[in-house]
């Protein structure tokens, strides 16, 4: 089983916006919804590897910056009509701390 | 326990109130649809490309069995209700199924009339209304030769092509004169029999049916004059009957069709109707658009949310016979006291016509060229006054500009491989197989599935038309007050007024007092409520960085590949050789991979790592420089020409007046990114009549240019008036950037909303009330205060700073 790792306190990634996390090949996005959730999302889109990190999110969704495509948080995948799914990692929060399984 | 809802009749009407009402309150009710026909719901509008062999059944169902059984929602078909016990609240169907309901939905539709003359009621004479109806008249193209077709109307004339398609010798018999009378004037009416009869469609006009002849089989028909026409397959396409058996056998009340209210309830407030069985405010409709209208509003009501009113609907129709180009809508004969305005190539075979009242269009018939057949329709909708480009109306909307497209506006004649959308590479055959297998009706239905006008919009015109000839009269035109958005029912101007009346200074106000639908918005309405918020109340309310755009949160725009450029301000586009060397510096520093001067007169470096920019905007600063906000929604440049100082023809310094006012507008965010221009003399260098707000000078002074466009749409600025001082140049430029500022919607350029309000508007504003004009630049000024504060030395000194700084994985 991949080790839980520490990546951040709650409280820097602001409500409704996310963080970059650099890993060894490459990018994951941490996105923060209203409701003080934690989603983490490998920061490529499926349609043409926009970096969702730069998108705008709104209830567990987040919005590509490039095209628009809209990707469910939970799921990583994009909503009908659009297809295809980006990859989704497990992620907590204990304590105000937010952990990320690799 | 749930209450039960029962839908009386599977048809178009029916189930989109149904998914209207999954979409509110997907577990309000357990839900069971009655349908007389075998079949899921499918699209009635496109029989005419079945008959035609241009789709097949499947094709055309919008909602397959597994939609109902992932609704949960119990579908009977080929079983239609025949009692309605409104006693005991329940319904029977014909094989003896009985459910009970807490509330009834009728969509019975409508039946096809039948000439109630003899042999009416021989095998071979059928209607033009559902499946069984398609497959009998293929059926006969297989077996007999001659067919007649009554009635020269939109049902009838799509019945005979169809029919002439499947190699049939057709005939359209028909009682009035012209053809299409209902849709059409008597000189389009007959534009279009001739185009159909080269195809070798026949016509016999004002010919009355007075039997159907043949022993047990049509054969033919016999008309009042005695004359007689061969024919094994009689279509009687003479018009429709809403189907209202059932309602007034339950004893609800009835007139032509079963009477409803404003929220869709008949006589009996747990039974609501929809769609062609009904009777609202005295008119029955056939057309697909009011019915899903009416759906909207029925399902609001049904899942208790009770703030939508049906109003009634104008239509326009057009001709799905492939090749013809056609559209008609409101009063497009004329009255005593309209003025017709027309337009005739009989070459070209082209015919416009509109009926204008009070500078209003009231109706309009096209033929040949109807490319702007929705601009007209949504013109009469809305009401518009049409004074300030009447006299170039007829030549259509892309007279008031265009990307170069041309001619190329006659979708009908285009191949299918003709690429409709240049953005994003869609073919017009792409989008008419995706508007008929995916059962679109709306424009925004076509954007989602196909991509097809959702980038830059320049081809939004051909996309409509195209939707529009490929689902005739169904098509959904755009509404005319139209939500900001699907988070909410409120138009711009809504949301706006609200704003400003209601005092509304934070996003969760504006929320919470219109009642939007999610939680926290979406990236289309947080973007324009950001900007709402910020441009109502300067000194309040504070910016969202979550809401807005990343181009506006990072203050640099986002690239293909996930990096940023940068393009420092240069005022009036006037630089030093210090200034130079410093973005050189720079670009060497950071390792910017390009530079390139742009066309507003300003240097871009590219390719900049987005930690980066911090930094980089740090070492700007320093060297003098703001940002330039080419990013934004936000004052862009000032262009100018050389001027009197340098330039043997100039007026006047038009560039020491490009930098004044860009002193007093840079920072400025907008609804819309906003481009100004100055002059030195009428030769205009600077490009100036091509720009949001340009100036061109002249030796008495300055003209002053409003609405130009050089991007998407090429659009010529309007004169505003000319002034006499530089300071008054200032005053009128703040006062029109402000009425921009407060009155556009987000998005929308000022050569749109300069159209969309009329120059006359702004005129009244701008020039003849004078305390207004001063008041508007009053705001202006004030708001400046705050928005020039420069945001890249703020973030340089560490606003932000998450933003621009990645997370490490701690070990």
């Amino acid at each position: 089983m991949n080790e839980w790792k520490e990546v951040a306190n709650l409280e820097e990634i602001p409500p409704l916006g996310s963080r970059v996390v650099e890993v060894e090949d490459g990018s994951i996005a941490l996105f923060r919804t209203s409701d003080d959730q934690v989603f983490a999302l490998r920061d490529a889109c499926p349609h043409k590897s926009g970096p969702l990190s730069q998108g705008i999110v709104a209830g567990h969704t987040v919005t590509c910056p490039l095209h628009n495509w809209k990707i469910d948080l939970e799921s990583g995948e994009a909503l009908a009509p659009d297809e295809g799914c980006t990859n989704v990692y497990p992620v907590k929060v204990e304590a105000g701390v937010v952990f990320l399984q690799l | 326990m749930k209450e039960r809802l029962v839908l009386v009749g599977n048809g178009m009407a029916g189930v989109r109130t149904l998914e209207e009402l999954l979409k509110l309150d997907p577990d309000a009710y357990e839900i069971t649809v009655f349908g007389a026909e075998p079949y899921p719901n499918y699209n009635r509008i496109m029989l005419s490309p079945v008959l035609a062999g241009e789709k097949t059944i499947d094709d055309i169902i919008l909602n397959d069995r597994a939609w109902y059984e992932e609704n949960g929602i119990v579908l009977h078909t080929g079983d239609p209700v025949v009692e309605i016990d409104r006693v005991n609240r329940r319904v029977i169907s014909e094989s003896g199924v009985e459910v009970p309901y807490d509330r009834l939905l009728l969509a019975t539709g409508s039946n096809p009339f039948i000439i109630p003359v003899p042999g009416s009621d021989l095998p071979g004479v059928i209607g033009f209304r559902d499946i069984a109806d398609v497959e009998t008249m293929l059926e006969a193209a297989k077996k007999y030769k001659k067919a007649a077709v009554i009635g020269g109307g939109l049902l009838g004339l799509e019945a005979a092509n169809g029919l002439m398609q499947n190699g049939m010798d057709v005939t359209v018999v028909h009682l009035m004169d012209i053809l299409m009378e209902r849709q059409l004037d008597r000189t389009a009416a007959q534009m279009l029999k001739k185009s159909l009869e080269e195809r070798g469609m026949k016509f016999l006009m004002e010919t009355q049916t007075a039997e159907v002849l043949g022993e047990d089989h049509a054969t033919g028909l016999k008309f009042a004059d005695g004359s007689e026409l061969e024919a094994d397959l009689v279509v009687m396409a003479v018009g429709i009957r809403p189907n209202i058996e059932l309602a007034q056998k339950a004893g609800l009340y009835c007139e032509r069709g079963v009477v409803v209210n404003d929220t869709m309830q008949t006589y009996d407030p747990r039974v609501y109707a929809v769609g062609e069985c009904v009777q609202h405010r005295g008119q029955t409709y056939g057309l697909v658009a009011p019915l899903f209208e009416q759906a909207k509003v029925a399902a609001n009501h049904l899942a208790r949310i009770g703030i939508a009113r049906y109003e009634g609907s104008v239509t326009s129709t057009k001709l799905k016979v492939t090749g013809i180009d056609l559209f008609s809508a409101g009063e497009f004969n004329e009255s005593e006291g309209d003025e017709t305005l027309v337009l005739q190539d009989p070459a070209r075979n082209v015919y416009k016509k509109l009926v204008v009242r009070d500078d209003r269009i009231k109706g309009a018939v096209m033929y040949g060229d109807t490319i702007d057949g929705t601009w007209y329709f949504q013109l009469l909708r809305e009401g518009t006054d049409i004074s300030d480009f009447r006299s170039t109306i007829l030549f259509g909307q892309h007279d008031l500009g265009d990307a170069g497209h041309g001619d190329e506006t006659r979708v009908a004649a285009l191949s299918d491989d003709a690429e409709i959308c240049g953005c994003n590479g869609v073919t017009k055959g792409q989008i008419v197989e995706a508007i008929q297998t995916q059962g679109l009706f709306t424009l925004d239905e076509v954007r989602a599935h196909t991509k097809a006008s959702a980038s830059c919009g320049s081809c939004t015109g051909l996309v409509e038309a195209i939707l529009a000839s490929t689902v005739g009269e169904g098509y959904e035109a755009q509404p005319s007050k139209k939500p900001l958005c699907g988070c909410t029912e409120h138009s711009h101007d809504e949301v706006i007024q609200a704003i400003k009346e209601h005092e509304l200074k934070s996003m969760r106000a504006v929320f919470d007092f219109l009642e939007w639908k999610t939680p926290d918005g979406c990236a289309a309405c947080r973007p324009a409520l950001n900007y709402y918020l910020l441009a109502n109340w300067p000194e309040e309310y504070h910016d969202d960085p979550q809401s807005r755009f990343i181009n506006e949160r990072a203050h640099g725009n986002i690239q293909k590949d996930g990096t940023y450029s940068v393009v420092p301000r240069m005022f009036g586009g006037i630089c030093t050789p210090d200034q130079l060397r410093a973005i050189a510096d720079v670009a060497d520093k950071y390792q910017v991979p390009e530079m390139k001067v742009t066309g507003g007169q300003r240097i871009d470096l590219f390719g900049v790592k987005k930690e980066d920019l911090p930094a980089m905007w740090k070492d700007l600063t320093e060297a003098g420089f703001v940002s330039g906000h080419a990013y934004g929604k936000a004052l862009r440049t000032v262009k100018t020409c050389a001027g009197k100082k340098w330039c043997r023809f100039g007026t006047q310094d038009s560039t020491g007046l490009g930098v004044k006012i860009e002193e007093l507008t840079w920072g400025s965010w907008m609804p819309h990114k906003f481009k100004l221009a100055v002059s030195g003399c009428p030769r205009n260098c600077a490009e100036a009549t091509i720009k949001d707000f340009g100036v061109v000078c002249v030796d008495s002074g300055y003209e002053l240019h409003i609405g130009g466009n050089g991007g998407i749409k090429v659009r010529v600025t309007d004169l505003l008036t000319k002034v006499e001082t530089e300071e008054e140049v200032l005053e009128y430029c703040g006062a029109f950037i402000q009425l921009y500022r407060e009155e556009a919607h987000y998005l929308e350029r000022t050569a749109p909303w300069v159209e969309r309000v009329g120059l006359s508007y702004i005129k009244s504003r701008i020039l003849e009330d004078e305390e207004g004009r001063k008041a508007l630049y009053e705001r202006f000024k004030l708001s400046q205060r705050y928005a020039q504060i420069d945001p890249w030395k703020e973030r340089s000194e560490g606003k932000y700073a998450h933003e621009f700084r990645p997370l490490k994985l701690s070990a």
